[in-house]
């Protein structure tokens, strides 16, 4: 059977131009506008809470009553909802916060990784798949079950209300991910490239700064999906770091819709505040992310 | 030549494992594992006016048979499985439909577009989320009439499905993935010899991807069972109406943390972290246990 569609797919080659007509009669099928028309559906669907959300919070509190789905008109449209937000939930601090605690959490994460995958893989010694499963078992692990402990841990170490509680556990709860993943792409460089890097005399630290740049697709892809989760999480700065000057964003927008809860226009604002960071971050780092999601579980 | 030499000798690539792996372990071990154990520790004390005292199981006992408390657990467990079903039921048609369709020769160009745009709900904060869509759903904002959030059928489920519109690009992601990866080849042979798109996918693709529908349930599964940030933000920590969208989650943080009325007991609150804890290890081990027996009639 294999042999017969074998010829019959030279057989098409052989025939160009009717394959490419037959190709644009596919593209213009009915079906084809079923499959756009179903996606863009699901399109909507995504994109329409959100973009209705920042367009209503370029609206006064009559203008998000009177008519929900309007673009803000001459009448409707005011930015104090985001004049209000500044003043009272601090935004500055929030972003400063969250982006302290993502950024450091990701570079000791991307950083540390990139060192035990490179061993794991590099060292063929009996320990080392040892160590590898250790870690694959942690990318499981509901590392919130142990919060009781860390919270007794940080309050004894008098870390409670600091960053710096958030950025070690962030860290450790991150790791067995990023190991997982840095090990599946350290495993692709080829083994000459490290055997000629030590002939000429480069030490250890030398050979995995040599090879670190063939798998920076991989260090993109640990720190995107180190990230996201990091910026977002409620549970941790809630139990570890409440206080006003160590909240993060996604905190503070928690309290934020607490406290003003009648206040649309600020609402809506401080949720718009909240998203546009983070679509930004994924409109670029997508690839990274997608990419790492695929392999980082995949296995 | 000597440093090539050095390396293949088994000591110097143990030194150097343990000095590379070292930093990673001890963040892991400290932050992540330890915490689990320490936490089962913890629960077989009570701590009066600052003093622990060992008391055994006896937090355990409090919590599975105090009217009460066992009550609590139980119901929070039956909504968490509720709030985890609900999950996989909508989730899996969906995801399989999106993947199909972005990945189906009707889009070519346009794969990498949909894929992105589809998975924006994905990167949002859980709490974002919660707030955008209480805001749409409210009855004050007259869009839809009916407190949805507010009566007690209907709250746990219109919870799933705002953390579904949130995570569907996950399992889209995951059967994309598979989808892609599946050879040219057959799909060219089959097409060849004459099959639908339809038939090419259920007959083909379909058995191909199935490996991952196994993934995306015991991903939802303890993701599910970690559940909190949406329902504390939207319900509080005593999720009402009347408990009705209660799940472990909450259940736990009430115990430990305290919430409203509720005092916060710390040691009381490690033995309900431990119990959820066992609970998920358990079903984890044990679907995993079941696969592995199903798959290896197939390998033989």
């Amino acid at each position: 059977m294999s042999q017969v569609s074998v010829s019959r797919r030279q057989a098409t080659r052989t025939a160009p131009d009717e394959s490419r007509e037959a190709r644009r009669r596919r593209r213009m099928s009915p079906s084809v506008f079923l499959v756009h028309g179903v996606l863009i559906f699901f399109v909507v669907m995504a994109l329409g809470p959100i973009l209705m959300t920042i367009m209503n919070s370029l609206k006064t509190q009559q203008g998000i009553f009177s008519g929900p789905f309007q673009l803000p008109t001459a009448t409707t449209f005011s930015i104090d909802g985001y004049l209000r937000v500044t003043q009272l939930g601090d935004f500055g601090t929030l972003y400063f916060n969250s982006a302290t605690v993502t950024i450091v959490t990701t570079g000791l994460t991307v950083g540390l990784a990139t060192i035990a995958a490179f061993a794991i893989v590099e060292y063929k010694i009996k320990l080392a798949p040892v160590l590898s499963g250790f870690f694959i078992i942690g990318i499981m692990l509901p590392v919130r079950l142990g919060t009781v402990s860390l919270l007794q841990m940080m309050s004894s170490w008098n870390l409670v209300n600091t960053t710096l509680a958030l950025i070690l556990v962030y860290t450790g709860m991150s790791l067995p991910l990023g190991v997982a993943l840095m090990v599946t792409y350290f495993r692709s460089v080829p083994q000459e490239l490290k055997d000629a890097a030590r002939i000429d005399g480069a030490g250890e630290v030398q050979t995995l700064s040599i090879v670190t740049p063939m798998v920076r697709p991989g260090l993109g892809a640990v720190a995107a999906l180190t990230m996201l989760p990091i910026w977002n999480d409620l549970w941790f700065p809630l139990i570890l770091a409440p206080g006003r000057s160590t909240q993060t964003v996604t905190l503070g927008v928690q309290q934020f819709m607490g406290q003003y809860d009648s206040d649309w226009p600020a609402l809506l604002a401080a949720l718009t505040l909240g998203t546009i960071p983070l679509i930004l971050l994924f409109l670029i780092f997508s690839k990274q992310f997608i990419k790492g999601l695929s392999e980082g579980y995949g296995k | 030549m000597r440093t090539s030499n050095s390396i293949h000798n088994a000591a110097t690539k143990y030194r150097y494992l343990m000095l590379f792996t070292l930093p990673a372990l001890i963040f892991y071990v400290v932050f992540a594992v330890y915490p689990l154990f320490a936490t089962f520790v913890i629960s077989l004390f009570q701590t009066t006016n600052g003093d622990g005292s060992f008391i055994g199981l006896d937090n355990y006992v409090y919590l599975f048979t105090d009217p009460t408390q066992s009550g609590h657990f139980w119901h929070a467990l039956l909504n968490n499985l509720e709030f985890f079903a609900i999950h996989l039921i909508v989730q899996l048609p969906i995801g399989l439909l999106l993947a199909a369709l972005i990945t189906s020769d009707a889009v070519r160009r346009l794969t990498g577009f949909y894929r992105t745009i589809l998975f924006i709900p994905a990167t949002l904060s859980v709490v974002i989320v919660g707030f955008i869509w209480r805001m749409i759903i409210s009855p004050l904002w007259g869009i839809i009439g009916f407190p949805l959030l507010g009566t007690e059928a209907t709250a746990l489920p219109t919870l799933s499905l705002m953390s579904i519109w949130q995570w569907i690009g996950i399992p889209m992601i995951f059967l994309y993935t598979a989808l892609i990866a599946i050879p040219k080849d057959i799909l060219e042979a089959a097409r060849v010899d004459g099959a639908s798109g339809m038939r090419t996918f259920w007959a083909i693709k379909f058995p191909l991807i199935t490996p991952q529908f196994g993934l995306i349930t015991i991903l939802t599964f303890i993701w599910t069972m970690n559940g909190f940030d949406l329902i504390y933000s939207l319900m509080g920590g005593a999720p009402g109406p009347n408990y009705s969208t209660d799940i472990l989650g909450t259940f736990f943080f009430r115990t430990f943390f305290g919430f409203n009325n509720v005092v916060g007991d710390t040691d009381y609150g490690a033995a309900v972290a431990t119990v959820i804890f066992l609970f998920i290890l358990i079903s984890t081990a044990g679907y995993f246990f079941v696969l592995q027996r199903r798959l290896k009639p197939h390998e033989l």
